[in-house]
């Protein structure tokens, strides 16, 4: 990354830590309700990996997904709208936190049910790649997903089809409350799709240079049409699996550990070493972003709850 | 009988400790079940009858219905009802078929435990009421407990019954308290419950509607109208005679169900009675159901397509007040 691809990740990595802070202090205000997956520590590779897409690339998420939405280019105010379950939210409150939509920066969803969204992502590359376009689709997912029977199916058939698809692993070695070692032998996602010859790898999802790095050499060759590629990101959610999760299957990382793996300290650690960014500009990426939530907390609370028969009115498109 | 106090959840898992003792052939499967050593179902029954599965409903779904034609009793914890959708086939196209299939010879006695119905903001993909999808499944039974005594004698049922049985718990119902009998306790089956006797109007409830058409048959009574208030318990096999005999008594049915209206045990109900209690009836039934509609994730439009007390009694008042019927 360069001075100024640094500093937009970083922004980015900002934005989705502050949100997701906020929605945590909401959610226990009950301005927010609802079940709610957030993403705190992982926010590298949705920056990293969204940092280098076109508006006309097609990206899929799952139920932690605040953090794709944000980085693909959805609003922050209406992001936080739609999980306040106001008017102004991107889907005017009916999906909520796991249900996020947002057309226009071609964030085309993410769904619940884990695995649900592998398929979905193969889909749009099919239409893409029919309609003769040069874009992609990205799929983001965790660990526990690559066990349910969706992820074999859609590997292969990705694979058999060299479809223009980025299947994006989360790895944070965690499915709710169970390791990974209680849900397969396999323990790295690149050695599950091993023999469908997908390009990619694995990294370290929090460090973001890596991930950059790594979209970076698989972007092309998906966008040429050469084949589906895999990234595995190896991370972890600071927080538990859920907000209220009182989290005691795992052991916590102290602070200490913390300030170490953290993607956010870890990009400005290296990036003021190695002259990319001043120490000075660090403070504000922080400010901008905690200002930002402000006012989109702000406007949410202005934004009035939606007609109540909206619900009963969109069961059919029209 | 001697009585505890517990949960509606406590008691769901006191029914599955209680015939784990008791039979060996059953097992308890699930994605938060047996995770750690120190979790007691693993500690009372080992490793090898309880298990942590991962996120492959399909394979963990059909694997039961494999164990159960193998001979053990395996109970699988699917967490929430919209997981046993990714295995469809497994419930309703293999595990139910089995027994019919094979001429009698095999059977399946496998329990799916669920829980549904968590409209709490958990929108689209996690809080539906989706029994109607399988009430109507030949081979499968479905039971829908609503008071923490029920919840344990219909596991117990569930798990010693020779069929697949889905046993669907109500995730608002979840941290209710009630008394629970001690040691074995066993509901059957298709018979449903008279939860309070009244004259003038029969209210049919299940699950989280049982507590609501109670409140609404308590707020009737203030203005001297007694609502009969029956929870079916199990919607397969489904008690419509104890609902008949009330209409009989009363010449009116309202229907209060959570689910989808055109999905509901209130439709089949609706049927039920109109073609054999048609004579009984003074005023036409009706039901206080979800509307057909997703269930949206903003509060107001939650609210909006569920069934709530006040639109209960309103189809009460409705009800007795038709063409002057009034007794
Ligand atoms: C089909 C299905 N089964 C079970 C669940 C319940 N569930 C929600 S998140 C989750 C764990 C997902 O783990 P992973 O894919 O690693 O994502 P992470 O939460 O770690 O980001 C489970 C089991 C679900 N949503 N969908
Ligand atoms: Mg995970």
């Amino acid at each position: 990354m360069d001075a100024e691809q640094t500093r937009a990740v970083l922004a980015m990595m900002w934005r989705i830590r502050a949100f997701e802070e906020r929605v945590g202090q909401l959610k226990r205000a009950d301005e927010v309700h609802g079940l709610i997956h957030l993403s705190i520590g992982q926010e590298g590779v949705a920056a990293a990996v969204c940092g280098q897409l076109r508006t006309a690339d097609a990206v899929y998420s799952g139920h932690r997904a605040h953090g794709h939405a944000l980085a693909k280019g959805a609003s922050m105010a209406r992001a936080l709208a739609e999980l306040m379950g106001r008017r102004d939210g991107l889907c005017r409150g009916m999906g909520g936190s796991m249900h996020l939509v947002d057309v226009e920066h071609g964030f085309l969803g993410a769904t619940g049910v884990v695995g649900g969204n592998i398929p979905l992502a193969l889909g749009s590359a099919l239409a893409l790649r029919a309609a003769g376009r040069d874009a992609v689709a990205v799929v983001f997912f965790g660990d526990g997903a690559v066990q349910a029977g969706l992820f074999a199916e859609s590997v292969n058939l990705a694979a058999l089809w060299r479809l223009p698809v980025l299947l994006v692993c989360e790895n944070n070695g965690f499915a709710e409350f169970s390791p990974r070692s209680a849900h397969t032998p396999v323990e790295r996602v690149r050695d599950v799709v091993a023999p469908f010859g997908l390009a990619g790898g694995t990294v370290d999802g929090n460090d973001v240079d890596a991930v950059w790095d790594a979209v970076a050499g698989l972007l092309p060759a998906v966008r040429a049409g050469e084949g589906p590629a895999l990234l595995e990101c190896l991370t972890h959610r600071l927080r538990g699996h859920y907000e209220g999760d009182p989290d005691r299957y795992r052991e916590a990382v102290s602070s200490a550990e913390w300030r170490e793996r953290d993607p956010i300290a870890r990009l400005q650690r290296a990036a003021t070493g190695d002259g990319r960014l001043d120490p000075d500009e660090l403070p504000g990426f922080e400010r901008a972003a905690r200002d930002e939530v402000e006012r989109a907390v702000l406007a949410a609370r202005e934004s009035p709850f939606p007609d109540a028969a909206l619900a009963a009115s969109l069961v059919y498109g029209r | 009988m001697s009585t505890h106090e517990t949960t509606y959840i406590g008691a769901v898992m006191e029914a599955i400790d209680q015939e784990m003792a008791r039979d060996e052939r059953v097992l308890l499967l699930g994605q938060s079940v047996g995770g750690r050593p120190d979790d007691p179902f693993v500690q009372r029954y080992g490793e090898n009858r309880v298990r942590v599965t991962p996120i492959s409903e399909t394979a963990e779904i059909g694997m039961a219905v494999g164990a159960a034609l193998a001979g053990m009793r395996p109970v699988v914890d699917a967490t929430m009802a919209e997981f046993l959708l990714v295995a469809m086939d497994q419930v309703v196209n293999e595990g139910n078929r089995f027994h019919h299939m094979s001429g009698g010879r095999v059977r399946v006695p496998m329990v799916l435990k669920a829980g549904y119905g968590f409209t709490a903001g958990w929108a689209g993909q996690h809080t539906g009421s989706i029994y109607g999808m399988f009430m109507g499944v030949p081979g499968l039974k479905v039971a829908l407990p609503s008071t923490p005594a029920d919840a344990k004698g219909l596991m117990a049922t569930a798990i010693r019954d020779d069929n697949p049985v889905l046993f669907l718990h109500h995730y608002l119902l979840t941290l209710d308290r009630g008394e629970v009998p001690d040691g074995e306790h066993l509901v059957p089956f298709g018979q449903a419950v008279i939860r309070r006797p009244g004259a003038d109007v029969t209210l049919v409830a299940t699950g989280w509607t049982v507590p609501m058409a109670l409140a609404a048959a308590a707020t009737l009574a203030a203005d001297g109208i007694e609502a009969e208030v029956i929870d079916p318990r199990t919607i397969a096999p489904l008690d419509t005679a104890t609902v008949l005999a009330s209409v009989r008594r009363t010449g009116r049915l309202v229907l209060v169900d959570q689910a989808t209206r055109h999905a509901s045990v209130a439709a089949v109900l609706a049927a039920e009675v109109a073609e054999a209690g048609f004579d009984a009836l003074r005023a036409p039934i009706v039901q206080v159901t979800g509307l057909d509609a997703g269930i949206a994730y903003s509060r107001p439009m939650e609210e909006h397509v569920l069934p709530d007390e006040a639109k209960v009694v309103a189809a009460v008042r409705r009800v007795v007040e038709h063409s002057g019927t009034r007794v």
